[in-house]
C-alpha cells in the first residue's frame, strides 16, 4: 500500500462535504472583483482621469503600502489590477489556508482522520486530498479571474499571467496552511501560525513596496507582485512561488512522517494538579481560555500599527520633494496628506482588530458545540453568567488588541518624526473605532443566541466591513449598503474631529444586539 | 420518603424527531434508580431536561421540588453530573477542571477528592487533550462524588472504565446510597444496575415501559428451570404457565411463569427429580422480553434477504 491510496475517495468526500462551502468561497471572491474590475472601467473613461489616477495613487505611499509598486498606472489594465489586487491577494491565501486546515488538523483532532485511518487510507492521503481539492480550488479562482479580465476587453497576455500569479499564491499558501497544520495540535494555533506569516508576509511587502524594495524580495507576496502584468510582464517570479509552495510541502511532509497521528510537534507538558483561585469563575476561565489568544492578537496588532506608522514620514518627505504632487492631493480635497494616509490605515487596522473580536465571541458556539458547556451549566452556573464571563474577556480583549495597534501607529510615527504628542493623539484616535469593531462582537452574540448553528456568518459581517471599508469608494455602493458596515458610521479619524453622538449610538447598538442574544441563549435548548 | 425527580407526560421533539413521547419517572429520596434502554432511546435527553439544558415541549417536570427550566442554577447546587461523553478543555488540567466544576457548584471536599483521585488512580496534572476516553470520565466522575449534592445525574459514567475502575465505581455508589444521596444511574452496564440499583425504569422509544424493584419486575416474568428427572418429562407441555420445554437426555429445560412455578415443581415432582436448578429472570432477560420483538424482527428481516 502506497502512503496515497485512497486519495481519490477522499477527494470526493471533501467534495461532498463542502459542496456549498467551497462555491461560495471561489464565487464571492470573483464577484467582488467582477464588480471591482467593472467599477474601474466606468470610472475611469478619459485619458485625464487615467493620468490623475497615475499620479495621485502612483506617488500616495498608503496605495503603494497596500496595493504594491505602481505598474502601468496609466492604462486601464494597470489601473483594474492596482485596484482588485489586494482582495484577490488576500482572499485567496485566506481561502486556502482556513480550507486547508479544515481539511488536516480539524479532522485530525475531531478523531475522524483516526476512524479514515483505519481502514485502507495511506498515511499521506488525507493530507494530499485536502491539499488537491484547496489547490484545485485556488487554480480555479485564478483561471475566474483571468476571464473577469478577459470579460473587461483587458489584453489577452497580462490577463493569464494575473490569473496564473493568484493560482500561484493560492497555491503557495495551501502549502503554508499545510504546514502549519503539522505544527499545532489544535486547528486554531494552525491557522494563528499561517495567518499570522501571511500577516508577516504583508508587512514585509509593504514596507519594501514603499522604501527601496529590497524587503519585499523576502515576501511570497512581493514575488507575485513582481510579475507584473500589464508592465514589462514577467513569467519566472512565479516559479519562485512555485519552488517555495513545493519546498514548505516537502517540509509539512517530513513533519508529517515524524510525529503521531494526532500530536503536535511540541509535546505536552504536566501542568498543576490544582487550580489557581483565578481559574474558578466564569470569567477566570474565559480568560484563562483566551489569553494565548489576546497576548497573540495585541503582539501582531502593535506590529501591524509600528509598521503602518513608520510610513508616514515617507509621506512626508515624498511631499517635499515634489511640490506639484502636493497640488493634486489639494486638488483632490485632501489637505494634509500625513492624516488622509492614517484615516486609511487606521480603518484598515480597525477591520483586522474585529477579526479578533469575532472570533472571540464565537468562541461561545465552539464552546457549545464541543459539549463542554454542558457540565458547566449544570453547575451553579446560570447562562447568564457564563456569557457575561465570556463577553466581558471579548470587550476587554477587543479594546487591548486596538490599544495595542494605536499605540503602534503613534509610536512609530512620533519617533520618526521626532514629535511624541503623536502617541496619544493617534492611539486615541484608534480607540475611536471601538464600538464599531464592538458592535461586530453583539452580532456574534444575536446569532449565537438566536440561530446558533449559523454563529460563523457573522465571518460575513466582517467581510461586509472589509468590502464597504476598501472598496466601497470604487463600487459606489449605494449609502444603505454602507450603513451596513458599523464602520462607517465612526467619524473618519484623523480627518474629522470626534463626535460624541456616532460613538454612543454604535455602543447602543452593540449592546442591544448582546441583550437580545441573552434573550435568545436564556429561552433556547443548549448543547 | 420524599420524591427527588417527578416526570409525568413528557414530551421533546428534534425537528420532525420526537425524542421523548410521554415519559414519566419517579425516583425517590434515598434510592439509586437505574434507567434502562437501548442507543437512541431518549435516556440522554431526559437527564438534559432535568439539567435544564433543553426546554421540555409538554408534560410536568419536577426536581428537588423545583422547576428545573427556571431554578437551574438553584437546584444545580444541590446536585452533581457525570455526562456520558465528557469533553475536556485541551489546554486545562484535570485538576484544574475538577477544581473549578467544584467551585462552581458551590465548594468541593479537598480530603474527598484527593481519596478519589487516589481511588479512581487518576493523574490530575495531564492536560484535557491528553487523557483518553476513560480518564476524562474519570476526571468528570471525581469532580461529582468530591461534592456533597443530594442528588447524583449519571448519564451511562462507566462506559470508557476498565472492569477495576468499575468495581471503585460500584463501591463509591454503595457509600453514597449508605449516606443517603440519590442516584439517577443511566446505563448499559446490567450487573452495574443489578448490583446497584433499588429500582429500574426500563425507556423505549421516548416513553418509560416498566418500572419497580428487580423483584417486581421479575414476578411480571419467568423463571427458567433445569431439572433431571427418573422419568421422561413428557406431560410438562400440559401444566399451564410452562414456555418450550425442552426434553433431551433426561434433562428439561423450560421457562415457567411466576405464578404456576408452584405447578410445575409439583409435576416435576411426581416424575422423581435427580437434580434441580431454578433462576429468576437475570436483568439482561428482562431487557430482552421488553426489546425482544425487536430482535425477533431484526433476525426475521436477516433472514428475508437471505
Amino acid at each position: 500500500m502506497s502512503t496515497l491510496t485512497g486519495t481519490g475517495t477522499l477527494v470526493r468526500l471533501i467534495l461532498r462535504r463542502d459542496r456549498v462551502r467551497l462555491p461560495v468561497w471561489v464565487l464571492a471572491i470573483l464577484g467582488v472583483v467582477f464588480a471591482s474590475a467593472a467599477a474601474v472601467q466606468s470610472t475611469y473613461t478619459t485619458p485625464t482621469e487615467i493620468n490623475s489616477y497615475a499620479t495621485t495613487m502612483g506617488n500616495s505611499a498608503a496605495a503603494i503600502a497596500m496595493s504594491g509598486p505602481p505598474t502601468a498606472l496609466n492604462t486601464i489594465a494597470g489601473i483594474t489590477i492596482y485596484e482588485i489586487n489586494v482582495t484577490a491577494m488576500i482572499a485567496v491565501a485566506l481561502m486556502a489556508i482556513f480550507l486547508v486546515v479544515r481539511h488536516t488538523r480539524a479532522e485530525e483532532e475531531a478523531g475522524r482522520t483516526e476512524l479514515l485511518r483505519s481502514t485502507v487510507v495511506g498515511r499521506h492521503a488525507p493530507a494530499a486530498a485536502a491539499l488537491l481539492v484547496v489547490g484545485s480550488a485556488t487554480v480555479l479562482v485564478g483561471a475566474g479571474l483571468t476571464l473577469i479580465l478577459l470579460g473587461q476587453g483587458l489584453p489577452t497576455s497580462g490577463a493569464v499571467l494575473y490569473g496564473a500569479s493568484i493560482g500561484a499564491l493560492g497555491l503557495t499558501f495551501t502549502a503554508i496552511g499545510a504546514c502549519a497544520a503539522q505544527v499545532t495540535e489544535h486547528p486554531r494555533g494552525a491557522l494563528g501560525i499561517a495567518a499570522g506569516f501571511l500577516g508577516v508576509t504583508f508587512v514585509l511587502r509593504a514596507v519594501g513596496d514603499v522604501r527601496d524594495g529590497a524587503a519585499s524580495w523576502a515576501s511570497p507576496l512581493g514575488w507575485m507582485q513582481a510579475a507584473r502584468p500589464f508592465g514589462d510582464e514577467r513569467w519566472w517570479p512565479l516559479l519562485l512561488l512555485l519552488v517555495f509552495a513545493a519546498g514548505v510541502l516537502a517540509l509539512a511532509a517530513e513533519l508529517t512522517t515524524h510525529r503521531d497521528l494526532g500530536a503536535g510537534l511540541v509535546a505536552a507538558r504536566p501542568g498543576p494538579a490544582q487550580a489557581s483561585p483565578g481559574l474558578l469563575s466564569a470569567v477566570g476561565l474565559a480568560t484563562r481560555l483566551q489569553r494565548g489568544s489576546v497576548i497573540g492578537w495585541t503582539t501582531g496588532m502593535l506590529l501591524g500599527g509600528l509598521s503602518f506608522g513608520s510610513f508616514g514620514r515617507e509621506i512626508t518627505a515624498m511631499v517635499e520633494e515634489n511640490p506639484e504632487l502636493a497640488e493634486a492631493f489639494a486638488q483632490a480635497g485632501t489637505a494634509d496628506l500625513v492624516d488622509a494616509f492614517f484615516a486609511t490605515a487606521l480603518v484598515i487596522l480597525a477591520i483586522i482588530a474585529a477579526g479578533f473580536t469575532v472570533s472571540s465571541a464565537l468562541r461561545l458556539r465552539s464552546e457549545e458545540a464541543s459539549g463542554r458547556v454542558e457540565p458547566l451549566l449544570a453547575t451553579g452556573l446560570s447562562r447568564t453568567r457564563w456569557l457575561a464571563g465570556n463577553l466581558l474577556v471579548t470587550v476587554v480583549g477587543t479594546v487591548v488588541v486596538i490599544a495595542a495597534a494605536g499605540l503602534g501607529t503613534g509610536l512609530a510615527h512620533g519617533l520618526a518624526t521626532d514629535d511624541l504628542s503623536q502617541v496619544p493623539r493617534l492611539l486615541g484616535d484608534m480607540m475611536v473605532f471601538t464600538p464599531g469593531v464592538l458592535v461586530l462582537g453583539g452580532l456574534g452574540v444575536l446569532l449565537f443566541g438566536w440561530a446558533p448553528r449559523a454563529s460563523a456568518v457573522t465571518w460575513a459581517g466582517l467581510a461586509v466591513c472589509f468590502v464597504v471599508g476598501w472598496l466601497g469608494a470604487l463600487l459606489e455602493l449605494p449609502q444603505w449598503a454602507k450603513n451596513l458596515s458599523p464602520l462607517t458610521h465612526v467619524p473618519d479619524v484623523p480627518v474629522e474631529s470626534v463626535t460624541a453622538g456616532p460613538l454612543l449610538a454604535l455602543t447602543a447598538v452593540a449592546v442591544a444586539m448582546a441583550g437580545a442574544g441573552l434573550l435568545g441563549l436564556r429561552r433556547r435548548d443548549v448543547g | 420518603m420524599g420524591t427527588a425527580i417527578s416526570i409525568s407526560g413528557l414530551v421533546k421533539s428534534f425537528g420532525t424527531t420526537r425524542a421523548l413521547d410521554g415519559l414519566d419517572l419517579e425516583v425517590t429520596t434515598g434510592e439509586v434508580h437505574g434507567f434502562l434502554g437501548p442507543n437512541g432511546a431518549g435516556k440522554s435527553t431526559t437527564i438534559r431536561v432535568l439539567l435544564g439544558l433543553l426546554r421540555a415541549d409538554a408534560g410536568t417536570v419536577s426536581l428537588l421540588d423545583g422547576n428545573p427550566w427556571q431554578d437551574a442554577s438553584a437546584l444545580h447546587r444541590r446536585l452533581a453530573y457525570v455526562p456520558g461523553d465528557v469533553s475536556l478543555w485541551p489546554n486545562l488540567t484535570g485538576g484544574e477542571v475538577i477544581d473549578l466544576l467544584g467551585r462552581l457548584r458551590g465548594g468541593l471536599d479537598p480530603r474527598r477528592r484527593a481519596e478519589l483521585l487516589e481511588r479512581f488512580e487518576l493523574d490530575p496534572t495531564k492536560r484535557g487533550r491528553s487523557y483518553s476516553k476513560g480518564n476524562r470520565q474519570k476526571v468528570a466522575l471525581v469532580a461529582a462524588l468530591s461534592s456533597d449534592a443530594e442528588l447524583l445525574l449519571l448519564d451511562e459514567p462507566t462506559a470508557g472504565l476498565d472492569p477495576l475502575m468499575e468495581a471503585v465505581f460500584q463501591q463509591c455508589i454503595s457509600e453514597l446510597k449508605g449516606d443517603g444521596r440519590t442516584v439517577l444511574l443511566s446505563s448499559h452496564i446490567l450487573a452495574e444496575v443489578e448490583a446497584l440499583c433499588d429500582r429500574v425504569s426500563i425507556i423505549r422509544a421516548g416513553r418509560v415501559v416498566q418500572s419497580g424493584t428487580l423483584s417486581e419486575l421479575r414476578h411480571l416474568t419467568h423463571t427458567t428451570v433445569i431439572a433431571e428427572t427418573s422419568r421422561p418429562a413428557g406431560g410438562l407441555a400440559g401444566v399451564p404457565g410452562v414456555i418450550e420445554p425442552d426434553l433431551s437426555d433426561g434433562r428439561v429445560v423450560f421457562r415457567v411463569e411466576s405464578d404456576h412455578l408452584d405447578e410445575a415443581i409439583r409435576h416435576l415432582s411426581s416424575l422423581g427429580i435427580r437434580s434441580l436448578v431454578a433462576h429468576p429472570p437475570t436483568l439482561e432477560e428482562l431487557f430482552l422480553s421488553q426489546y425482544g420483538d425487536e430482535v425477533e424482527r431484526d433476525v426475521d428481516s436477516e433472514q428475508a434477504l437471505r
